[in-house]
């Protein structure tokens, strides 16, 4: 059994390292992306203010508050005071605030921005009001976007990389002569995600650490526990190519689905913009996709320094979406064109 | 000599088509056993059935007095009528990568030698000739030493010499004693290569047995052919079978040289005249009404 995995393994890769255009693309675009968004967003800047508002258990009378009612200024509401404080500390948020007794609010002393939303709050609050200081250094918008443009490139390699040479291995009878040997789908399917995974992690770890050297992003956790992150994101999305190419025929089709599966986790995951501002709704309904469990977990590890307790239910989450995908994919294979 | 392969009642419905209906024969091992027909008429369905590739609507498949399992996969070689393979992987990586596929294996060397595939050993697949083609797909056919062999219109599309040296491969294989299954148009391929045909139309066999028996049980005649042009008298009374077509007049008959002489005074010369027996393709076009290449 593991001679032939290792032989479909092996000649997918050599298929995939031979095609030049392909793997050429695979490493050009996320690099290509990651210096395109650090040229535009360099400096970190954004052109609002952001507070973030403690949960507060009663609605929030804004009538008896005139500085949530200040121009060009962004509330948000925050879980809890840990994740406020951590947002304060990277500069995500610029101020937060506590309306309930006692009145009290936090500021990060380097932040600028954080300056002036401390002197607008001052000048429409009326009363007394307790500040609190927490440091840290700024996060910049190419240390947010790093890892989701990472994923980003990563969803497209497992997903198109994995369905699209699936369905044309269908199509072309390439599977229906693997079928006629003691091939199980099982071991094709393994092989493949073997050989994908391989592939993606190698190309995705070597590309960010040549724009850690180059662009000195930011990197608080262990790398080892990134690559983790990194083996069970890609494991999930290289499965969910699998199950979406399964039964598929048509290269058309498989597109169609493809692109049905990558869009709304390219709006719905985290990739460009952090949805804590979305909907609760929005926010559930992406916990359905890999991607957003990858990047949460990667930018946690990346700039938090969460260690593998910390992203162990995202890890955990994404290696169970893939024992889910596998098995419906194997149920559901099919070899032969007709 | 044993059964190596059998079908039993083999059927497929496909929507609004009965590809194969009812078809049932045997192969001895060791011969090469041909099953001809027409374009449609369900023999590639039929051996895709046999090979595992195909689920059958109804009936069975037995190899060597078991059904077909994981021992058939190990033991079965089949080149399949349009294959791809993998996109850049040379000659050489692809039967190592089928090869690895089976526990049996053949000496790879030697397969190379066979198919004369020495000097493409390290030639991209895509960069392969038509008839280089198909030696490397009967190479992966070989790899894991077959005891039987599945060839689908192995010929098709290659020039008459390719044809033939392929020929001269199958010829060898089967002398190893090897069992081959092969499905053609050609007649000529088949006369030449098969010890037992089945002719398939329609989904079903409508003959079957040597070539010879066949042809000996539906011909006790030759043919006579002449060109329209050198006719000058009537022929009305030869008593013979006379076909007109295409500017030919075809003349059945069993004793050649009465029919000669009683032709001699009504035709302007014999230098068009032809003598032969009845072909594979005569006994199709008899059977189902209909060319072979239809």
């Amino acid at each position: 059994m593991l001679n032939r995995i290792y032989a479909i393994f092996r000649a997918r890769n050599i298929e995939f390292l031979r095609d030049r255009s392909t793997l050429g693309w695979n490493i050009v675009m996320p690099v290509v992306l990651v210096l395109g968004m650090s040229f535009i967003f360099g400096g970190g800047d954004r052109s609002q203010y952001t507070v973030g508002l403690l949960q507060s258990s009663d609605p929030i009378d804004l009538t008896s508050h005139p500085f949530l009612e200040t121009r060009y200024v962004d509330f948000v509401v925050v879980d809890d005071e840990e994740s406020g404080f951590r947002k304060i500390g990277r500069h995500q948020l610029d101020l937060l605030l506590q309306l309930e007794s006692p009145p009290r609010y936090w500021v990060n002393p380097d932040s600028p921005k954080g300056y002036f939303a401390e002197l607008a709050l001052l000048q429409s609050y009326e009363g007394q009001i307790q500040k609190g200081q927490i440091s840290g250094e700024a996060i910049r918008y190419v240390d947010w976007v790093l890892p989701g443009i990472l994923g980003m490139n990563m969803m497209f390699s497992c997903l198109f990389g994995v369905g699209y040479v699936i369905v044309r291995y269908r199509k072309n009878g390439f599977l229906k002569r693997l079928r006629a040997t003691p091939l199980r789908a099982i071991e094709f399917i393994i092989a493949q995600v073997a050989s994908r995974l391989m592939l993606t992690t190698t190309i995705t770890a070597f590309v960010f650490l040549g724009t850690q050297y180059f662009l000195a992003t930011r990197f608080e956790g262990s790398y080892l526990v990134l690559l983790l992150v990194a083996i069970a994101g890609a494991t999930a999305l290289i499965s969910m190519g699998l199950l979406i190419a399964a039964r598929v025929t048509s290269e058309e089709l498989a597109g169609g689905l493809l692109n049905l599966a990558t869009w709304p986790m390219m709006i719905l995951s985290g990739v460009w913009f952090s949805l804590e501002a979305a909907d609760e709704w929005i926010r559930h309904a992406a916990s359905i996709f890999p991607l957003t469990h990858v990047l949460s977990a990667a930018r946690a590890v990346i700039l938090d320094g969460a260690g593998l307790v910390q992203v162990g239910p995202q890890i955990l989450t994404l290696f169970a979406m893939s024992l889910v995908f596998l098995g419906l994919g194997a149920a559901f294979f099919r070899w032969h064109p007709n | 000599m044993q059964i190596a392969l059998e079908a039993r009642h083999l059927v497929k419905q496909y929507p609004g088509v009965l590809a194969v209906d009812d078809v049932s024969f045997q192969v001895r091992e060791g011969i090469c056993f041909g099953i001809l027909g027409p374009n449609g008429a369900g023999k590639t369905t039929t051996i895709e059935i046999m090979e595992g590739v195909t689920p059958a609507t109804g009936g069975e498949v037995w190899y060597f007095g078991a059904r077909v399992g994981q021992k058939f996969r190990q033991e079965a070689g089949i080149q399949f009528q349009n294959t791809a393979l993998q996109d850049f992987l040379t000659v050489r990586e692809t039967l190592d990568m089928f090869q690895t596929l089976y526990d049996r294996k053949a000496n790879l060397q030697d397969i190379i030698d066979e198919c004369s595939l020495n000097d493409l050993q390290d030639r991209d697949n895509r960069k392969l000739s038509g008839g280089q083609r198909q030696r490397l797909l009967l190479a992966v056919a070989l790899v894991n030493k077959p005891r039987l062999i599945f060839l689908d219109e192995p010929t098709t599309g290659l020039d008459p010499q390719a044809r033939r040296n392929f020929w001269d491969l199958v010829v060898r294989i089967r002398a190893a004693g090897t069992t081959i299954i092969l499905t053609t148009h050609y007649m000529d391929e088949a006369q030449i290569l098969c010890d037992e045909i089945a002719i398939m139309d329609n989904g079903k066999i409508i003959s079957q047995g040597t070539p010879e028996e066949l042809l000996r049980a539906q011909y006790s005649h030759v043919v006579i052919e002449l060109p329209v042009d050198d006719v000058s008298g009537d022929l009305s009374n030869l008593q013979h079978r006379i076909i007109e077509a295409q500017g030919i007049i075809e003349i059945e008959t069993e004793d050649v040289n009465a029919t000669l002489q009683q032709l001699a005074t009504q035709v302007r010369g014999l230098n068009g005249l032809k003598i032969r027996q009845r072909n594979l393709e005569d006994l199709f076009l008899d059977l189902t009404g209909h060319s072979l290449r239809a």
